[in-house]
C-alpha cells in the first residue's frame, strides 16, 4: 500500500511526462499549450514543497522511497527516493521550471509545441537524476537530459547556436561515456546497480592496498570526468559560456540553475560515499580545480564584453565554491587524511572539529548549489529581460539604464549583490560555510580563493552595475529599442507585470535565505552529517 | 537585570520597517517617505536611549553583560547562536549613534533639494517640488544604513557583526553613487566598495581562522573572550612555514586589515576622500560619524585579543600603533593642502581615525572609545556645517547668476589652471570661492567654529580636547614615537582647521556667490545647534580625575563606567600617572596650530593669489596637495595588474589554450571522420567493388561457356571429364603402382 509521500514523489517525477504528452497530443492552440504547461508544472512544484514541509529534517532518512523490479537480467531496479540533499534541489528544479515556463509563455513565439514538450522532458530528466537510486536509472535520466537541452539551444538559440549546441552535446557526452565506464566498473565490483548498496558494499575492499586504490581511482576519475564536465569545473568549462550565450533565456535559467547542479550532486551522492579512499586520494585535484575556478572565473568575467557571457563565467566562478567545499570535505574522509590535516593546521584543532569543518564545507557547497540556482537563474532572467528590449548583450551599448528602468535596476541590484555574496542575502552563507570548512582543512587554497571575493565585487559592480545602469543615459549608443513584445519603443522600457511575477519568488528566496538560513540549512546539515558519519563511522 | 535591556534587539528594527515601507509603499510620496524614515530612527533613538541610560546607571551591567540568543544556525553537530549583546561599550555607542542618525535624517530632509547636475526638463515633477527626484530612495537607503549601524552595535557575535558591517558597505556604495549620473560619483562608489572589500576579505580570513582555532569553536563574543581561550590563542603557534607565530598575532593582524579598509587607514585610505561625491548628509553620517568609526569599534569589540597581543609584545600591535600614528600624521598633512571644503574634512576624518587606531595600538582602550564618541559629534557637526555652506553657496550662485543656469553654466564653467591646483569659479565646494560667510550664515558659521575648535582640541571648553589629551597622555607613557607623531598631527590639525575656518567664514567673500549666500533652512540649522551642544559638553564625561580643579568635579565618569567591564573581558586597565608634559604639549600644539593658521590665513586670501604655504613650501606643498600621488601609484600598479590578469585569463580561455584545444579536438574529430570516410571509400568500398568486379569479370569469361552451341558443350564436357580422370584417376593409379 503506497503512502502519501510515495504518491507525491511518483507524481512529482512523472507529472512533467504527463504534461509533455498532453501538450503534444491534446493541446490545440498555442494558448492552450502555454497555459496547460504552466498549470501542469504547478503540480510538481506544490508536491515538492509539500514533501519538503513534511520531511523529518532531524532524522534525515530516505523519504517516499519506491522500489520495483525493472530490468531483472541486469539486476536493476526502479528505485527512487529523496533525502535532505536531494529534496531542496528537487524543489529548486520544480520552482525554476515553473518560472521558466511562465516566462517562456510570453517570449517564445516559434515552434511553441515542440518547445514546451522539450521543456517538460527536461524537467522529467532532471527530477529523475535527483531521485534515482539505481545507476541504470540515474544514467538513463542523465543522458535524457542532454537531448532536450541540445534541442533548446539548437532550435531556439541565438545566431551561433549550432556551434554552441554541438559543443555542449559532445562535451557532456564525453563525460557521460567516462561515467558509463565507471558505472560498469562499480557494477563488476559489487554486482549491483543500486547506488546505496554499492556504497555500502564499498567496492574493491577485498583487494590489496595497491589494487584497491588503482581500481578505485579508475572509477573515481570516470565519475570525476562525467561530473566535472557538467559542473563545469575548470578546465572543462568552455562549453558553458557558448551554451549560455546562445540558449534562449529559460534554457539558460535551467542550464545554470539545475543542470550544473547535477554534476555536483553526483559527487555527493555517488563518488564520496562509494569511493571515499579514492576521493581522499584525489581530493587535491578537486580542491585545486575549485579554488582555481573561483579566481580564474572571476578574472575572466572582468574581461567579458557580452553580458550573458559574463554571467556564464560567473557560474564557473561560483560553482568553484561548490567544488572547493566538496574537495575539502573529501580530504578528511579517511583516517590518514584526517591525521595529516589535524596536525598540519594547528595542535589546537581536534579531529572532531575537523569533522565539523568537513560538514560545514559540505553545507556550504550544497547551500551554494541551491543559492546559485536561484541567483544565477534570476541573473539570466534579467539578462533575458533586457535582451528582449535591446536585442543586444554588448555591454558597451548600455549605460545609465537605472534612470530609465528603476524597477529593473532595483531587482538587478538585489540579485547582483546576492551574487557577490553580500551578507543579508542568500549567497553569503554559502560562501561563509564553504570557506569556514575549507580554511580548517586547506587554508592555503582557501586563502587563494578569497581573491575571488574581491574580484567578484569588481566584475559585478564595474562590469554590470556601473556599465549598464549608472552614468548618464546616452540615446545614441543604441538606437533600436523595442518593448517586451517586439514593438518599437523610444528607449528602454521598464519591467512589465509578467516579468516582475517571474522575478519575485527568486528575490524573496534570496532575502529569506539570507536573513534566516536555518530552515534550508537544516536539510543540508543533516544530509552532510549523515554522509560524513556513513563514511567515517559513528565517532 | 533591568528588563529594559531586553529591548536592545528592537533598536535596529524600526529603520528596517521604515526602509521596507518606503520601497514598497510610499516611494511616490517624497515628504511622507522622509517622515517615515525619521519616525523610524526616532523610535530607535527612544529605545536606544532608554537602554543606554538604563545601562549608564546600572552598576551590575559591567559584571553581567547582556548576551541573549535569538535563533541559531546549524553547523554539523553544533550551532551558531545569533543574538544581541549589551555592555558598557556598546551602551555608549547606543547613546551616540541613534542621536546622530536622527539629527542627520532631519538635516537630510532639508538638504536633498533638486541637485544641480540634473536637468529640470528630465524631472519636471521633482523640480517643481524642489526635491531630489530620488528623494524617497535616499530615505530608504539611509534607513537601511541605520539598520546596519544599529545592528552592528548590538550584535553579540562576530558573524552578525560582519553581516551588518557589509550592509553598511552596501549602503555606502549606494549612497556615494547616489548621484550616479555624475561620472565621478559612480567611479567613487565603485572604488569605495572594492577598496573596503580588500580589507573585508582579509577580515573574513581572520574570522575564519579565529572561528577554527578558538575553543569552543565559535564566533560569539562571550565564547571568544573566555580566559582559557585568550590564553590558548596567545600560547599556541601557527606554523607559517618560515616562522612560528602565535595565533593571536595572525588574527589581530587580519582584523586590523578589516579596520584599515573600513576606517580608511593607510594604505587603503584612498576611497574615503572620493566618497565625498555622495550627498553631504551621507558624508556626515557614513563617512564621518558612524560607518568609518565602525572599523575602530571592531577593534574595540575584539580588544581582548589585541590586549593579549599587546602583553605578548606581538608585532601586530606595533603595526596597529604604527598604522594609526602614521595615518594620523600622513592624512593631516594632506588636509593642509586641499581646497575642497569636504575633502579637508575627509582627510581630517582619516587622520582622527588614525588617532583612535594608534590609541588602541598602545592599549588606550578608554581613550580610543572616548575619542570615537567625541569625534563622531564634532565631525558630524563639521560635515553638516560644510553641507550647509555648500547649499548657501549654491543659493548665492543662483541669486547672483539668476535661475535656470543649470544648462548654460555647467558648460561655461572653466577650470583656471593654477600652480596650487586648478580652480572652477562656479564650484560651490572650493574654499577659494568662499570667504566672509559668517555674516551671511551665522548659525552655520558659529556651529562650524565650535566643531572646528573641538577638532583642533581647543583647551578645556571643547570635547575634542579631553579625548585627544587622554590619548596623548597614554602615548607619552607608552611609546614616545607614537606620541611625537600624534603631537605633530595635532598641530597640523589645528592649523588646517584654522585655515578652513578663515578661508570659509572670515574676511570678505571672494566671489559673487559668496556675497549672496544665505542661511540654510531650519531643518538643517536645528540639528547643527543640537549637535554642537555635545561637541562641547561630551568631553566632561572623561576629565581625568587628577586634572587640577576640574578633575574632582568630573571624576572621570567614563573610566569608572568602563573599567569594571574591561576587567570582565580581561583587558588590562591603564592608569596613566597625571603628567603635565603631555597636557602642556597638547595645549601648545592646539593653540600653536590655530595661531599659526590665523597668522597665515587670517588676512584672507585675495582672489587669484596662490596659497601662502605654497609660496613657502613649494614642491612639498604640491606633494601634500596631490596626496603623495598614491592614487596614481595604485592605478599604475594594482589596477593595471588586475586588468592585465583579467585579459590574460580571458585570452587563455577563449583564444590561446582552452577553447583552441577544444576546437582542435573537434576539428580532429572532423578530420578523423573525413579520413574514415576516405578509408571507407578506398579500402572497404574498394574491396567490395573489387569483389564485385572480379565476379563480373568471371561472369564475363564464363558467359562464353554458355553460348548455346551443343558441340562446344560436348567438347567442354569431355575436357572436364579428361581433367577429372587425370586428377582423380592418376593418384589412384600412382598409389596402386
Amino acid at each position: 500500500m503506497a503512502n502519501a509521500s510515495q504518491v507525491a514523489l511518483f507524481a512529482t517525477l512523472f507529472m512533467p511526462l504527463v504534461a509533455g504528452i498532453w501538450v503534444l497530443v491534446f493541446s490545440r492552440s498555442d494558448r492552450a499549450i502555454r497555459w496547460s504547461s504552466i498549470l501542469f508544472s504547478l503540480v510538481p512544484l506544490v508536491l515538492s514543497a509539500w514533501l519538503m514541509l513534511t520531511y523529518d529534517r532531524d532524522a534525515g532518512e530516505l523519504y517516499g522511497e519506491i522500489s520495483a523490479p525493472w530490468i531483472p537480467m541486469l539486476n536493476s531496479n526502479f528505485r527512487i527516493a529523496v533525502d535532505g540533499l536531494s529534496l531542496p534541489l528537487i524543489f529548486l528544479t520544480t520552482l525554476l521550471s515553473t518560472l521558466s515556463l511562465y516566462y517562456s509563455a510570453r517570449t517564445i513565439r516559434t515552434r511553441v509545441r515542440e518547445y514546451f514538450v522539450m521543456f517538460h522532458l527536461l524537467e522529467l530528466s532532471m527530477l529523475g537524476v535527483f531521485m534515482a537510486l539505481d545507476y541504470v536509472l540515474f544514467y538513463l535520466f542523465w543522458e535524457v537530459s542532454l537531448v532536450p537541452m541540445y534541442l533548446l539551444i539548437g532550435i531556439w538559440g541565438g545566431e551561433n547556436r549550432s556551434y554552441a549546441s554541438i559543443k555542449f552535446f559532445i562535451y557532456t557526452l564525453v563525460g557521460s561515456v567516462a561515467m558509463l565506464l565507471a558505472i560498469l566498473l562499480t557494477y563488476l565490483a559489487t554486482g549491483t546497480f543500486d547506488i546505496l548498496m554499492a556504497a555500502e558494499a564499498q567496492p574493491f575492499m577485498q583487494l590489496d592496498d595497491h589494487n584497491r586504490l588503482l581500481l578505485g581511482s579508475l572509477a573515481f576519475w570516470g565519475f570525476f570526468l562525467g561530473f566535472a564536465f557538467k559542473v563545469p569545473s575548470f578546465p572543462f568549462h568552455t562549453w558553458l559560456p557558448d551554451a549560455h550565450t546562445e540558449a534562449p533565456t529559460a534554457g539558460s535559467v535551467i542550464l545554470a540553475g539545475v543542470l550544473l547542479k547535477l554534476g555536483a550532486y553526483g559527487f555527493l551522492r555517488i563518488v564520496l560515499p562509494t569511493f571515499p579512499e579514492a576521493s581522499q586520494h584525489w581530493a587535491w585535484a578537486v580542491i585545486a580545480v575549485g579554488a582555481v575556478a573561483i579566481v580564474y572565473g572571476a578574472f575572466v568575467c572582468v574581461a567579458q564584453s557580452d553580458l550573458k557571457r559574463l554571467i556564464a563565467y560567473s557560474s564557473v566562478s561560483h560553482m568553484g565554491y561548490v567544488m572547493l567545499g566538496i574537495g575539502a570535505a573529501s580530504l578528511v574522509l579517511t583516517p590518514d587524511g584526517l591525521n595529516a590535516v589535524a596536525g598540519k593546521f594547528s595542535d589546537a584543532v581536534t579531529s572532531g572539529q575537523i569533522y565539523d569543518s568537513a560538514v560545514m564545507a559540505l553545507n556550504g557547497a550544497t547551500l551554494q548549489m541551491f543559492n546559485h540556482g536561484i541567483i544565477t537563474g534570476a541573473l539570466f532572467l534579467l539578462v533575458g529581460i533586457i535582451y528582449e528590449r535591446a536585442h543586444t548583450r554588448d555591454l558597451s551599448k548600455f549605460g545609465g539604464l537605472s534612470a530609465k528602468t528603476p524597477y529593473f535596476y532595483g531587482i538587478m541590484l538585489v540579485t547582483a549583490f546576492a551574487s557577490l555574496g553580500l551578507p543579508g542575502l542568500a549567497g553569503f552563507w554559502a560562501e561563509f560555510f564553504t570557506f569556514r570548512g575549507a580554511f580548517a582543512i586547506v587554508p592555503i587554497w582557501a586563502a587563494f580563493g578569497t581573491i575571488g571575493i574581491v574580484m567578484t565585487a569588481v566584475y559585478i559592480l564595474w562590469r554590470i552595475i556601473q556599465n549598464v545602469f549608472l552614468g548618464e543615459y546616452d540615446s545614441t549608443k543604441l538606437d533600436h529599442w523595442t518593448d517586451v513584445d517586439g514593438r518599437h519603443a523610444d528607449g528602454p522600457t521598464d519591467m512589465v507585470f509578467f516579468e516582475k511575477l517571474t522575478m519575485w519568488p527568486l528575490v524573496i528566496g534570496m532575502f529569506v535565505i539570507g536573513i534566516y538560513p536555518t530552515w534550508l540549512l537544516s536539510f543540508f546539515n543533516t544530509a552532510s552529517v549523515r554522509l560524513i558519519m556513513f563514511i567515517t563511522g559513528p565517532s | 537585570m533591568n528588563p529594559i535591556f531586553d529591548l536592545t534587539w528592537l533598536v535596529p528594527l524600526p529603520p528596517a520597517v521604515a526602509c521596507a515601507l518606503i520601497i514598497l509603499v510610499t516611494n511616490r510620496n517624497k515628504s511622507l517617505s522622509s517622515a517615515i524614515a525619521i519616525a523610524g530612527v526616532v523610535v530607535s533613538l527612544i529605545i536606544g536611549w532608554a537602554v543606554a541610560f538604563s545601562a549608564f546607571v546600572d552598576h551590575d551591567l559591567a559584571h553581567h553583560p547582556v548576551n541573549t540568543t535569538l535563533f541559531s544556525i546549524p553547523t554539523g553537530l553544533t550551532d551558531i547562536d545569533v543574538g544581541y549583546a549589551l555592555d558598557p561599550a556598546n551602551a555608549l555607542m547606543l547613546f551616540m549613534v541613534p542621536f546622530l542618525l536622527v539629527m542627520i535624517f532631519i538635516y537630510a530632509r532639508g538638504y536633498m533639494t533638486f541637485p544641480h547636475h540634473l536637468k529640470a526638463v528630465d524631472f519636471p515633477e521633482a523640480h517643481a517640488e524642489g526635491k531630489d527626484p530620488r528623494y524617497s530612495r535616499f530615505m530608504a537607503y539611509i534607513s537601511l544604513f541605520a539598520v546596519g549601524m544599529l545592528g552592528l552595535v548590538t550584535s553579540n557575535n562576530l558573524i552578525t557583526f560582519f553581516v551588518f558591517w557589509e550592509i553598511m558597505g552596501l549602503c555606502s556604495y549606494l549612497l556615494i553613487g547616489f548621484w550616479f549620473e555624475k561620472e565621478s560619483a559612480k567611479k567613487a562608489a565603485f572604488k569605495a566598495f572594492v577598496t573596503t572589500r580588500i580589507g573585508d576579505a582579509l577580515l573574513f580570513i581572520g574570522m575564519m581562522v579565529l572561528y577554527i582555532v578558538s575553543e569552543p569553536s565559535s564566533l560569539s563574543f562571550a565564547d571568544l573572550f573566555s580566559e582559557d581561550n585568550l590564553y590558548e590563542l596567545g600560547r599556541t603557534y601557527a606554523n607559517l612555514g618560515f616562522r612560528e607565530v602565535t595565533w593571536v598575532s595572525i588574527i589581530t593582524f587580519l582584523i586590523l586589515c578589516g579596520t584599515i579598509g573600513k576606517s580608511a587607514q593607510f594604505p587603503l585610505h584612498v576611497w574615503l576622500p572620493d566618497a565625498m561625491e555622495g550627498p553631504t548628509p551621507v558624508s556626515a553620517m557614513i563617512h564621518a560619524a558612524t560607518m568609518v568609526s565602525a572599523g575602530v569599534f571592531l577593534l574595540i569589540r575584539m580588544y581582548p585579543l589585541f590586549d593579549r597581543a599587546l602583553h605578548l609584545t606581538s608585532t601586530s600591535m606595533y603595526l596597529v600603533a604604527g598604522v594609526g600614528a602614521f595615518t594620523a600624521l600622513f592624512a593631516a598633512t594632506i588636509a593642509m593642502a586641499q581646497w575642497d571644503v569636504k575633502r579637508v574634512l575627509a582627510y581630517s576624518t582619516i587622520s582622527q581615525l588614525g588617532y583612535m587606531v594608534a590609541a588602541l595600538g598602545i592599549g588606550a582602550y578608554v581613550a580610543a572609545l572616548f575619542h570615537l564618541l567625541t569625534h563622531a559629534f564634532f565631525k558630524a557637526l563639521l560635515f553638516l556645517g560644510s553641507g550647509s555652506v555648500i547649499h548657501g553657496m549654491e543659493h548665492g550662485h543662483e541669486h547672483a547668476h539668476g535661475h535656470g543656469h543649470d544648462d548654460a553654466d555647467d558648460h561655461a564653467s572653466e577650470l583656471i589652471q593654477r600652480p596650487d591646483g586648478s580652480l572652477d569659479p562656479n564650484d560651490p565646494q572650493d574654499m577659494r570661492n568662499m570667504g566672509g560667510l559668517l555674516r551671511k550664515m551665522p548659525v552655520t558659521g558659529w556651529t562650524f567654529i565650535i566643531g572646528g575648535l573641538a577638532l583642533s582640541g581647543f583647551p578645556i571648553i571643547t570635547a575634542g580636547f579631553w579625548s585627544k589629551d587622554e590619548i596623548l597622555a597614554v602615548a607619552f607613557e607608552e611609546n614616545s614615537l607614537v606620541f611625537l607623531a600624534l603631537a605633530i598631527a595635532a598641530f597640523c590639525t589645528a592649523f588646517y582647521t584654522m585655515r578652513q575656518m578663515a578661508l570659509t567664514f572670515f574676511n570678505r567673500g571672494r566671489t559673487e556667490a559668496a556675497d549672496h549666500a544665505s542661511e540654510s533652512t531650519r531643518s538643517m540649522t536645528v540639528p547643527l545647534i543640537l549637535i554642537s551642544f555635545f561637541a562641547i559638553t561630551l568631553g566632561w564625561i572623561g576629565i581625568p580625575a587628577a586634572f587640577p580643579v576640574l578633575g574632582p568635579i568630573g571624576n572621570n565618569w567614563l573610566g569608572h563606567f568602563l573599567e569594571p567591564f574591561m576587567e570582565v573581558i580581561y583587558i588590562h586597565v591603564l592608569h596613566p600617572e597625571f603628567n603635565f608634559v603631555p597636557l602642556l604639549v597638547s595645549v601648545a600644539v592646539a593653540l600653536g596650530g590655530l595661531g599659526l593658521g590665523w597668522l597665515v590665513y587670517g588676512k584672507g586670501l585675495p582672489p587669484g593669489e596662490t596659497d601662502p604655504m605654497y609660496r613657502a613650501m613649494g614642491p612639498i606643498w604640491q606633494i601634500f596637495h596631490r596626496k603623495y600621488f598614491i592614487d596614481e601609484l595604485y592605478d599604475a600598479t594594482v589596477v593595471r595588474l588586475s586588468n592585465f590578469v583579467s585579459s590574460f585569463c580571458a585570452s587563455i580561455d577563449a583564444r590561446w589554450i582552452i577553447d583552441p584545444l577544444v576546437n582542435l579536438v573537434g576539428k580532429a574529430g572532423v578530420w578523423l571522420s573525413a579520413l574514415a570516410a576516405a578509408a571507407d571509400h578506398l579500402l572497404v568500398d574498394g574491396l567490395v567493388n573489387l569483389t564485385a568486379n572480379f565476379m563480373r569479370w568471371c561472369g564475363g569469361v564464363l558467359t562464353h561457356l554458355q553460348d548455346g552451341k551443343v558441340q562446344a558443350y560436348l567438347v567442354i564436357a569431355m575436357m572436364v571429364l579428361g581433367i577429372w580422370v587425370v586428377l582423380v584417376g592418376m593418384p589412384i593409379v600412382l598409389t596402386l603402382v
